[in-house]
């Protein structure tokens, strides 16, 4: 059954932090809130937990309406961002604190704590304070407390933002797994939609205060419902510009028309917004499926594996993504080859029409 | 953000409400009750209305002793204020002499009001005291007990000696917090000592600071166990506070009347203060 | 502007270290050339604040020397280095105005008031801080107040080297891009030797036109970032850049061939050591690894879908290989193989590479 939002609504004063949302969340399944700082993912957990009561409609929780019940009456467990363990306590007490709370017998408490701290690599720093751990290993404790719970429903808030990015990538790696194998319902919150891609499970892209849209997290970043889920949930963000059907022809200007695919023969003659990913968008070699669009290099951005490389096409400005790192030329004038068959086309209201 | 309603949570404020009913409002109530009224004793009021307000407003025994205690109050925030920071710069910021520094700072608070007044009054004795004897010894006419220069210098050097430790503390713990990145920062730009203290120190002392002076100033504007023992309000009236003025009128001659007047226009005053301090300190928050 | 020296640089925080363990810098020579822009890249604790503290002069080396333009400066207070550092968090003069700010460094140094204006007035200018100049400096969000931080080091014209100690910490996600191309742009612009600490890849690549990796109080490869990615000299450099990081697997040598797990294979190295060496490993980034049906055969243990492509986790006995599989590109299921391109399979000996 997992955690159902029925109509839920959240004021606060003459301020709407989420709007009329409907949502499922499966049991036992990995759940991504993506959106930006103040987009009311953490509102939405907090309404989950049961830390906030909704101002209208219910939340039912494995069956049974639970709107209005306090959090120390839900079996909830929750990670935040900043590190929060109890510092006078070693990591062994901070991970058994939940145990000792539901009066588990010792040697029970023992066992489980063994577990889950060589789970999460804690063996060897078990009678170590937090203090004298690193970040990466702090926030482990806070995630073993959560696991050793064994609740239900688990939140996490943003759990990884304040770790180095190597760390987060192997925590990254862990988490959906530690917490599949306990079957509780995990909700993430996350801003970054790279993070969401890597984590896997379902999304629901927030905006303002709204659930744009839920699905299965690679589903929903090929295939946003809005505009505004599409923008959302791409990093580095989506391009977006007006083209125009008509007949057997796209036309973005003078310069840069191609041939409409079959898939997208349906769409009435007019105009449309096109999306395309940056990853759709490469420079270097020429592909088949592409149509060439000329501009020159303004910035580029080099990560870990990705050249992210911005273009001025005619005055605007196009965000590329081409794998592997790569040398770019301020100023240099360069060839996008834009994939026309991965383009997304939306129409006035924002909605998606063909992809 | 708004938390889970909990109505239940009203039964644990109600012993709050209790106390503070019993230790404020109710005998502030029988305060005003006095000072509308006119009492013989044996219970039996009558009605005055403003009178006791108008005559305490109108005499100037209470200008006079209003006077002396803006300007004793002036006088020691212009001396604890900056002498605190001073102090509070000159101590070492890590190290084994930190916890020593402070223990010694936080003497001078632990020591009773009454026992102060005592140590001073003894203290600064011509005849039998250290200080009395030292100050004549150099040359120097110096009897308290007589003389109001002296029964003032005296009474500000007590409040200096028992109160500057606290703002020493309160702006030191304003010196701890801010970050080494701005002392660095402050080396780089090429800023001089001076330069560092203007622009980093004190902005970043100034809500400490703030309160601070808040402190000093209600705790100095009702002081009265410590100059009561030291000059008992003399030589004449030289030191005769607010708060010692009011124990006269009330306890000495039992006008029970205006002394409730005069306590309530004390009250308003020490409010008024307050407030414009809490403004202050809010406006710079929202900044 | 300078050419920095650093010679036989070694530090400890303790009074009287004793092995190589107790130094926080273990061994550096480097030589900066004037007006490059470095970065300095490693995990926490790698020893990169404590070399940017030594450089800034905020902290005395135990041992070796600093040199700005072959003069030694080891000994020097910061106050006479000549040199501009933005931190962390960003430092400004809450009680100033943002003129005020920018002309502090100047008016400390007793500079006429017209030419404090004429340079507030160009950096301002170079930073589009010019809207913003009259007002409190307090008042402004972490981004403008980093801008002042940087802007106080570029109004003086004599200043050595700025140095930046993870500037973009307290950034918000979406402005950090802008801030990242807006330091490079600079940076081509003034051609001023510049130092940047950080953890992040991204940051260090985009910004940087040499990359300094660090590990362990050591510098492991000082490259460009198309040499880190194609040549990591050290494995420790491999598994830093790139996400995820290189695949670093056993390898045995004999008969004047490399082996992984009894499988032959052609790697990128012109001279192998003598056969039975011990520590060898094979590099090989999960970019060069494709599914070819005359490789070795691999059991697949998880496919992520991350949208723009997938990582496929393949095991052989008992090593784990991370590949990257192109969006949508089929995944073999029956007895699927995979070879590693030998062009960009490196051989490590002792952790490092063997050309």
């Amino acid at each position: 059954m997992g955690i159902k939002l029925n109509q839920v609504t959240k004021r606060v004063g003459a301020e709407t932090h989420i709007y009329e949302t409907d949502l499922t969340l499966e049991e036992g399944g990995f759940n991504v809130l993506l959106g930006t700082t103040l987009s009311g993912k953490t509102t939405l957990m907090r309404l989950m937990a049961g830390l906030e009561v909704p101002s209208s409609g219910e939340i039912w929780f494995e069956g049974s309406n639970v709107t209005g019940v306090p959090v120390q009456k839900r079996e909830v467990a929750m990670v935040y961002q900043a590190f929060i363990n109890y510092p006078s306590f070693s990591v062994f007490d901070n991970i058994a604190s939940p145990l000792r709370v539901a009066r588990r017998p010792d040697a029970e408490i023992r066992k489980r704590v063994g577990e889950i701290a060589e789970l999460l690599k804690l063996s060897p720093m078990l009678d170590r304070l937090p203090a004298e751990l690193s970040g990466g290993q702090q926030q482990r404790t806070a995630l073993a407390r959560a696991l050793v719970k064994n609740a239900p429903l688990v939140l996490l808030d943003e759990p990884l933002a304040n770790l180095d990015y190597k760390l987060r990538e192997e925590l990254r790696d862990d988490l959906p797994k530690l917490f599949s194998d306990t079957g509780a319902t995990v909700v993430y919150a996350t801003s970054e939609p790279q993070e969401a891609l890597m984590l896997g499970g379902h999304t629901a892209t927030l905006s303002e205060g709204r659930v744009t849209q839920y699905g299965r997290t690679a589903d929903i970043f090929r295939k946003p419902n809005t505009l505004v889920s599409a923008r959302v949930f791409s990093d580095p963000p989506i391009n977006t510009t007006v083209v125009h059907k008509k007949g057997e022809r796209f036309e973005l200007n003078e310069n840069i028309q191609w041939a409409v695919a079959e898939k997208y023969a349906g769409l009435a003659d007019g105009s449309y917004t096109l999306g395309i990913h940056p990853h759709h968008l490469t420079l270097g070699s020429v592909r088949e499926d592409s149509i060439a669009i000329s501009g020159l290099v303004q910035v580029a951005e080099i990560s870990g594996s990705e050249s992210i490389v911005h273009v001025d096409v005619a005055g605007n400005s196009w965000v590329s993504e081409t794998q592997g790192i790569h040398p770019f030329v301020v100023g240099e004038s360069t060839n996008l080859q834009m994939q026309v068959d991965r383009c997304l086309y939306f129409g006035e209201d924002g909605g998606l029409v063909a992809s | 953000m708004s938390k889970t309603t909990n109505q239940k949570a009203w039964i644990l404020v109600i012993p709050v409400i209790v106390l503070v009913a019993f230790n404020a409002l109710i005998p502030l109530m029988t305060v005003v009750n006095y000072s509308v009224q006119e009492t013989f004793g044996s219970n039996v009021f009558f009605w005055e209305g403003i009178k006791w307000f108008e005559e305490v407003l109108n005499s100037s025994r209470f200008h006079e002793s209003f006077l002396r205690q803006i300007f004793f109050t002036g006088t020691i925030l212009a001396i604890e204020i900056p002498l605190g920071i001073a102090v509070a710069l000159s101590m070492p910021k890590k190290g084994p002499w930190v916890s020593v520094c402070l223990v010694l700072m936080a003497l001078p608070l632990l020591i009773p009001w009454n026992v102060v007044g005592a140590m001073w009054n003894i203290f600064a004795l011509p005849d039998i005291g250290l200080l009395g004897r030292m100050i004549n010894g150099i040359g120097i006419d110096y009897n308290f007990t007589q003389q109001p220069v002296a029964a003032w210098m005296t009474t500000i050097a007590m409040d200096v000696w028992h109160w500057t430790s606290l703002v020493v503390l309160l702006a030191y713990a304003g010196l701890c917090s801010i970050p080494d990145a701005y002392y660095q920062a402050a080396k780089i730009d090429g800023a001089s000592a001076w330069a560092v203290f203007w622009h980093i120190q004190l902005p970043k002392m100034k809500r400490v600071l703030t309160i601070a002076i808040l402190l000093r100033f209600m705790d100095s504007f009702m002081i009265y166990t410590e100059p009561f023992v030291l000059t008992g309000g003399g030589p004449g009236n030289t030191t005769t506070f607010l708060s010692i003025d009011l124990v006269k009128i009330a306890l000495g001659q039992f006008d029970l009347g205006p002394a409730a007047a005069m306590s309530l226009i004390y009250f308003f005053i020490v409010l008024l203060v307050c407030w414009i301090f809490y403004t202050l300190m809010m406006r710079d928050e929202a900044e | 502007m300078a050419k920095i020296t650093l010679q036989n640089l070694k530090h400890s925080y303790l009074s009287d270290p004793v092995g190589t363990d107790d130094y926080a810098l273990k061994q550096i020579d480097a030589i900066w050339e004037d007006g490059s822009a470095y970065a300095l890249l490693g995990p926490s604790g790698c020893g990169k604040t404590t070399l940017l503290n030594i450089i800034s002069g905020l902290l005395t080396p135990s041992e070796g020397q600093v040199l700005f333009d072959d003069q030694d400066v080891t000994h020097t207070p910061t106050t006479e280095r000549q040199i501009a550092q933005i931190f962390q968090f960003p430092v400004v003069y809450d009680t100033m105005s943002v003129f005020d700010n920018l002309a502090f460094p100047l008016r400390n140094r007793g500079v006429a008031e017209d030419i404090v204006k004429a340079r507030v007035k160009e950096v301002a200018n170079m930073l589009d801080l010019e809207n913003s100049l009259k007002q409190r400096a307090a008042g402004l969000t972490a981004d403008g107040k980093q801008k002042i931080s940087l802007g106080r080091g570029l109004v003086r014209e004599d200043v050595n080297v700025i140095m930046f100690d993870e500037p973009l910490t307290v950034i918000d996600p979406h402005l950090k891009w802008q801030l990242r191309s807006k330091l490079k742009e600079l940076h081509q612009k003034i051609a001023r030797t510049m130092i940047y600490v950080t953890h992040d890849q991204t940051e260090a690549l985009t910004f940087a036109d040499h990359v300094v990796v660090m590990y362990d109080g050591k510098v492991v490869q000082v490259g460009t970032p198309v040499d880190l990615f194609e040549r990591p000299a050290h494995t420790f450099v491999g598994h830093f850049i790139g996400s995820p990081g290189m695949n670093i697997l056993p390898c045995e040598l004999s008969e004047g061939a490399s082996y992984f797990a009894g499988n032959r294979l052609l790697i990128n190295c012109s001279k192998l050591p003598e056969n039975g060496s011990k520590n060898l490993e094979l590099g090989v980034r999960p970019e060069f690894v494709e599914f070819d049906e005359d490789g070795f055969p691999v059991e697949i243990v998880k496919v992520d879908d991350l949208g723009r492509h997938q990582i496929v986790v393949a095991r052989h006995e008992n090593n784990i290989i991370k590949m990257i599989v192109g969006e949508g590109e089929p995944i073999p299921s029956e007895n699927p193989r995979i070879s590693f391109s030998p062009e960009h399979t490196r051989l490590y000996k002792n952790s490092w590479v063997v050309d």
